[in-house]
């Protein structure tokens, strides 16, 4: 069994349909790169995958450990085990990095969590991350970076330890050392907590170390064709203009 | 999923929605007539001067106008309200003194715990008359005087005459003059000069009675160099017809001193809230107002301070949340007159299930201001689609010489932010709990902290419930 099936799944955003019958299968552990043009609609896979009200499914279906997701909130598929990493992380005031990542281990898991382990695995993965310690008290995002705001997705990633997380365009607007202590922390996911990745993404850069699977490429809503990490290298060389 | 809402329940004020029955009250009838007015005033014993001044208050009130800018008061009727209900005792220094249904009141909303754990000083206050008035030894010692305005009236007669509507005159608004005409109960406190009282005092204002009006006058005078925290609470169960509350604060902030006068306000939602808060400032003096509006149907509520000293300060901290038949008009006021005086206004105020929110202030600047500073900031959030918020600030400045900033912020929930926060695994009612108390955060880190976890429990309760 995989754990996520999508099945033949077609999404649409305010009547206009972005995605027409997308089917993808990835299994625990696995590593899948979705590349494809600007507007090809690969954000619009990862919302629609995880929950977005604003995107509905009007046909397909989302398969999650064997159970049907398709209609679940996003809330109840975080429980499940996903995780999305968002392009645009938005800014929450007057809750800090750290207390918000604590209330959403309780909430997700249902159980609370020993604020001495809590803290320990915290400093952990923002060394890891080269986040520096004052940031867990901010507010979540506010005045962060487009850097930090990304190492805060992955930070969340790490503490949430979900068993698929998608990172939508993490690399895009980052600086050569930012990529590289992002794919630190993917790394760490990858091989310490054999966690599956559907990592979306225009550029090759946050692939450069990471060892992937499969890569599939999106035009204009339609996945057209799947291959091995060496496609990444081609793309990277040719383009999409082959596949257009 | 696009289209499905969650639907956010109104407020569960069971806490507060309790009532007992009013057995041997005294009570005047309902209206208000010169007889009812010369009937409180006999009541209530007052010296001679009082009396008049009620009864020329009353005469203010009948010439003037009711406010035709602000929210609808037409469900207000003078004639079906009781201005004065007597409870069936005098005030206590002990809690086992108080009547047992009285007692029991403020033992459910937490008065006497508070008290024995983080407050200097006690007043209670039911219907029209304090029931409990009781201070530390220790604050006492200090000089400090903390009694019920009719008390205040007996023993410091002319301390109470030199202050008592002099910041706010009858003649302020209709609702000072119907004030000045039947007020009863508050609270007097007295802080001599260079006393600092190192925990808060608080008064709890409890309208018990169906139809009732309250009427309670607050006078604060802080000498030169003191320092005092101030706490004001109050809170009615429900009814189905309408109560009015038209209180009234004036507090007098000396030389280089400082007042702190918090409130939290949960008056039930048949409830008229016509309230005026007054603040004077001497020179190097500061007033910092914290202010927590959840309740009434209608308030209209804008504490006002005159920086008149040089180098006074005020701050205003307020925070307002409008649910289902809720019109609430509220904000700050700031005449600056000394020089080098400076203000800063930062309000929030959230709106949802159709309630009004509106932030009404004016800042105002004297030519001979020099070097003032004010800085205004209200931001608004709305839960929804059929809520409403309103932004209404004006700014009179008269000299060149200042440096006035202005920044307004209105904006619905934004379903993006709640979409981020549920694919952390974090439910949609919680979600959105925590975006608005990440917005009143600003607000309840000025609480004490009893105070901040109530605001908190409130907001909480406010969107727990349910998800249709």
């Amino acid at each position: 069994m995989s754990l996520l099936d999508v099945r033949n799944l077609s999404v649409s955003v305010e009547d206009l349909e972005i995605l027409h019958g997308i089917d993808l299968k990835i299994n625990k552990g696995e590593t899948h790169v979705l590349m494809g043009p600007n507007g090809a609609g690969k954000s619009t896979l990862g919302y629609a995958l995880m929950g977005n009200p604003g995107y509905s499914i009007t046909g397909g279906q989302i398969y999650f450990n064997g159970l049907e997701i398709s209609n679940d909130s996003a809330d109840k598929r975080a429980k499940a085990g996903m995780f999305l990493s968002f392009q645009n992380p938005l800014e929450v005031p007057g809750i800090s990095l750290s207390s918000f990542i604590r209330n959403a281990i309780v909430q997700k898991t249902g159980e609370s969590i020993k604020y001495s382990e809590f803290k320990k695995e915290l400093k952990k993965n923002m060394e890891l991350l080269s986040f520096d310690d004052s940031y867990k008290d901010r507010d979540l995002n506010v005045g962060f970076s487009g850097g930090e705001k990304k190492k805060a997705e992955i930070l969340q990633m790490l503490m949430l330890k979900p068993s698929l997380a998608i990172l939508d365009e993490t690399d895009s607007g980052l600086d050569v050392d930012a990529v590289r202590t992002v794919s630190k922390g993917v790394e760490e996911y990858q091989k310490n907590q054999d966690g599956a990745l559907l990592i979306i993404t225009h550029s090759t850069r946050i692939l450069e170390s990471l060892h992937v699977d499969y890569t599939h490429v999106l035009v204009k809503g339609k996945l057209i064709t799947t291959g091995d990490s060496s496609l990444v290298d081609e793309i990277n060389e040719h383009g999409f203009e082959r596949f257009m | 999923m696009a289209g499905k809402r969650s639907q956010v329940k109104d407020i569960d004020r069971s806490i507060y929605d309790f009532r007992y029955k009013e057995d041997g009250f005294y009570k005047v009838d309902e209206g208000l007539t010169e007889d009812i007015v010369k009937q409180i005033s006999k009541e209530k014993h007052d010296p001679e001067w009082m009396t008049e001044f009620r009864l020329r208050s009353l005469e203010i009130y009948n010439e003037l106008k009711v406010p035709d800018w602000g929210p609808d008061i037409s469900g207000l009727n003078m004639n079906d309200i009781v201005t004065y209900v007597r409870p069936n005792t005098n005030m206590k220094a002990k809690w086992e003194d108080v009547p047992d249904d009285i007692k029991n009141t403020f033992d459910r909303l937490g008065i006497p715990e508070a008290e024995r754990t983080s407050l200097a000083g006690v007043g209670a206050q039911y219907d029209s008359e304090l029931v409990y008035h009781n201070v530390k030894d220790e604050v006492l010692k200090q000089g400090v005087v903390y009694t019920d305005m009719e008390s205040a009236l007996r023993d410091h007669e002319d301390l109470v005459r030199t202050h008592f509507m002099k910041l706010v005159p009858p003649s302020d608004h209709k609702f000072a003059a119907l004030h000045g005409a039947v007020w009863s109960g508050g609270s007097f406190v007295y802080v001599p000069a260079g006393v600092k009282v190192e925990i808060p005092l608080q008064s709890y204002f409890r309208l018990n009675a169906p139809g009732a009006g309250q009427f309670e006058h607050t006078l604060i005078i802080v000498e030169e160099g003191a320092d005092l925290h101030f706490i004001e609470g109050c809170s009615a169960p429900k009814y189905n017809v309408a109560n009015l509350h038209a209180g009234c604060v004036e507090l007098y902030v000396g030389k280089n001193a400082r007042l702190r006068y918090s409130t939290i306000e949960n008056w039930s939602k048949n409830m008229y809230n016509l309230n005026t808060k007054r603040a004077i400032c001497e020179e190097g003096a500061s007033m910092e107002w914290v202010s927590g509006s959840f309740g009434s149907h209608v308030s209209y509520l804008y504490p006002t301070t005159i920086l008149k000293g040089d180098n006074s300060h005020m701050q205003f901290n307020g925070i307002t949340f409008a649910g289902k038949g809720q019109n609430l008009d509220t904000g700050a006021k700031v005449i600056q007159i000394g020089k080098n005086t400076s203000t800063v206004i930062d309000t929030k105020s959230i709106s949802k299930d159709g309630g009004v929110s509106t932030y009404r202030s004016s800042v105002t600047v004297n030519k001979e201001a020099k070097n003032a500073k004010a800085s205004v900031s209200c931001a608004s959030l709305m839960l929804d689609d059929i809520s409403r918020s309103d932004t209404v600030p004006a700014m009179d400045i008269k000299t060149d010489d200042c440096d006035i900033g202005h920044e307004a912020k209105i904006g619905r929930i934004s379903d993006e932010a709640i979409f981020y926060l549920m694919s952390r695994g974090i439910s949609e009612s919680e979600a959105k709990a925590m975006i608005v108390s990440g917005f009143a955060d600003p607000v309840a880190k000025e609480l004490p902290l009893e105070y901040a976890v109530e605001m908190n429990n409130l907001i909480n309760l406010e969107m727990e419930g349910a998800i249709g």
